[in-house]
């Protein structure tokens, strides 16, 4: 799993990777203003992943239903941000427009930071008890049901008046004089994502890992070893939601509108993508996630900019791709052609004979 | 001599099929106990009723004298009571040494310690255990490109790093190489002798459960047919039979 470590050169060559990213990562909307937007996108793209991929990769539980937590996130985060100086009710009557429905720098700022915790720890709340519900299921029967779970609350979240039912919500507008607010999204979007690959590769350091590939590999075996297999599976989930939900909070301010099928609890975009994100960069490893979300990013947004209207055709053929000619992954693909470089050895066929399998 | 199991008159039906009926048997501690009998006949219900893979209909499983039958699969398994698979069960996507660490006890574990960071503790151990079983050389190999023999091996060294107090193993020899089999049956002695693991042991090579076990009982058609030395089961008549289908 850890690129064997080869002391100093390991660690400066570690160094400047880390550094390059922070140093590209932190001057990239300076460079390209344009694009904050769709960088900002990337990052919360690259959280999606990397969540998806520690329930779905290292644990083997494929879920459709991670959705359900960036939804939860964008509504509950607009929803602090609104409520903490209006009525709800009346500011989603009014459609999130008129004038009487201002919020100025502080007041933009304080429900951010009131409203991403309380998203996060939402979402997480979600993930216990819809956990201890579903987790129980397994292989396809898990797939389904999760499936179903982003479809429901799509539909629930469509038919509650005071978050806006079918006609949505907006959160909270940022005044005229923060300039262009893409940019404090990005940074936003970008430190979350950088919290979100430390969490996670903290947590594949641990013996919990070993706990959840071991879930992957063969769940009996585990509980007859006498793990309680349940609660680990509801805690990897809980971590998942805990940043998808602050992930969903930045992407509700970042869209500007919170659509409750086609934004928040939207399957067939983004709770699609991030599966797709995953397998293609590789599923099971920390930095196939990532390396798949900035391939499909930009895929996204080049078909977006020169095939419009043939964008979905485009990314069907992507996955039908993928899933066919290239099912493990970029990172899996390296894998398997250094495994060496991964810390498994492979028996060459000369070792075999002389042992005479 | 303590007992350690005691199944008191288990019955296990599914459905219309009876696959046990008021089986009672007694496995005292220290000791290798055999379990033989014809295909389908409960060998392999009874142990899933032991270890809580399935709830009983009636009667009482008792492990140091703590009535377990009620009670789940990881729970058992943390009481030391632990059981290996006849179809071969290892984490195939992980490397030798990480199904040894991830198989280590946790019996006086909390649920936090899953999150401490992976120490070099407990390596030396997984390597004196692959050692023991003939696995060191491919310690770095991942599980799922073993023979079947050697996952074998691995599934018994994985039970063996959990440091069990009674180790169940369903037919440990089935799809073993018929030159490795007398290295398998040292090492089993071996586990019982020094490391004090009582097993309980589903075989159907009669050589290999004569040589190893010092007690067996027989099922047939989900009831005990026949206990006793294994002198004793080898000459009765009613055991013969049963394997050779005149029952």
């Amino acid at each position: 799993m850890q690129v064997s470590n080869n002391g100093q050169s390991s660690f400066t060559s570690k160094l400047m990777l880390y550094g390059g990213i922070a140093v590209v990562g932190l001057a990239a909307p300076l460079l390209f203003p344009a694009y904050q937007a769709q960088m900002a996108e990337l990052w919360l793209f690259v959280v999606f992943a990397l969540t998806w991929d520690l329930v779905g990769g290292q644990m083997g539980y494929n879920s459709f239903g991670n959705v359900v937590f960036v939804g939860v996130g964008m509504y509950a985060c607009a929803v602090v941000q609104v409520g903490l100086y209006y009525e709800v009710s009346e500011y989603t009557d009014a459609r999130g427009g008129g004038t009487e429905f201002v919020f100025d720098q502080g007041q933009y700022l304080t429900g951010l930071v009131a409203g991403l915790p309380v998203a996060a720890l939402l979402a997480a709340l979600f993930a216990v008890v819809l956990g201890a519900l579903v987790l129980s299921l397994r292989g396809h029967y898990f797939a389904i049901c999760t499936l179903g779970l982003g479809i429901a609350m799509g539909e629930l979240a469509s038919g509650w008046e005071w978050i806006g039912a079918g006609s949505g919500m907006t959160p909270a507008e940022p005044p005229r004089s923060m300039g262009n607010i893409n940019r404090l999204h990005y940074y936003l979007a970008f430190g979350l994502a950088i919290l979100t690959f430390c969490a996670i590769a903290t947590l594949l350091r641990s013996r919990f890992a070993l706990a959840i590939n071991a879930i992957r590999d063969d769940e009996d075996k585990a509980e007859a070893m006498g793990m309680y297999t349940t609660r680990i599976k509801v805690t990897a989930w809980t971590c998942s939601a805990l940043f998808l939900g602050a992930a969903g909070g930045i992407y509700g301010n970042l869209k500007r509108f919170i659509d409750p099928t086609e934004t928040a609890f939207s399957g067939a975009t983004i709770g699609v993508w991030m599966v797709l994100m995953a397998i293609l960069g590789g599923k099971g490893t920390l930095w196939g996630p990532i390396i798949g979300a900035v391939v499909f990013q930009i895929t996204k947004e080049l078909t977006w900019t020169y095939i419009l209207g043939w964008q979905r055709v485009a990314l069907g053929v992507l996955i039908v791709a993928i899933v066919v000619f290239f099912p493990e992954g970029i990172m899996g693909r390296l894998k398997i052609l250094f495994p060496e470089r991964f810390g498994h050895r492979v028996e060459t066929p000369d070792e075999a004979r002389e042992e005479g399998r | 001599m303590t007992v350690l199991l005691k199944v008191n008159s288990v019955s296990k039906t599914f459905g219309g099929v009876v696959a046990n009926r008021a089986v009672s048997m007694e496995v005292e501690k220290g000791t290798i106990v055999g379990l033989i009998g014809p295909n389908g006949s409960g060998k392999t219900t009874l142990f899933n009723s032991v270890v809580g893979y399935h709830p009983i209909d009636e009667g009482s499983i008792r492990f140091r004298a703590q009535e377990i039958s009620h009670m789940r699969v990881p729970q058992i398994a943390r009481l030391g009571l632990l059981r290996t698979f006849q179809q071969t069960r290892i984490y195939g996507g992980m490397d030798c040494v990480q199904n040894m660490l991830i198989s280590r006890s946790m019996r006086k574990a909390s649920f936090l310690e899953l999150f401490h960071r992976q120490t070099g503790e407990g390596v030396e151990r997984a390597e004196n255990l692959l050692e023991f079983v003939g696995l060191y050389e491919k310690r770095r190999l991942l599980a799922g490109d073993l023979s079947f023999g050697q996952q074998k091996l691995l599934e018994f060294a994985m039970a063996l790093m959990n440091e069990p107090e009674m180790l169940m193993l369903d037919e440990p020899t089935a799809g073993i190489n018929p030159t490795l089999i007398n290295g398998l049956i040292d090492r089993l002695k071996r586990a019982n002798e020094e490391f004090g693991i009582t097993l309980f042991v589903i075989e159907h090579n009669m050589r290999v459960i004569m040589n190893l076990a010092q007690r067996i009982y027989c099922l047939a058609h989900g009831e005990v047919l026949a206990e006793g030395l294994p002198d004793e089961i080898r000459n009765d008549k009613r055991v013969i039979d049963a394997y050779l289908g005149a029952h």
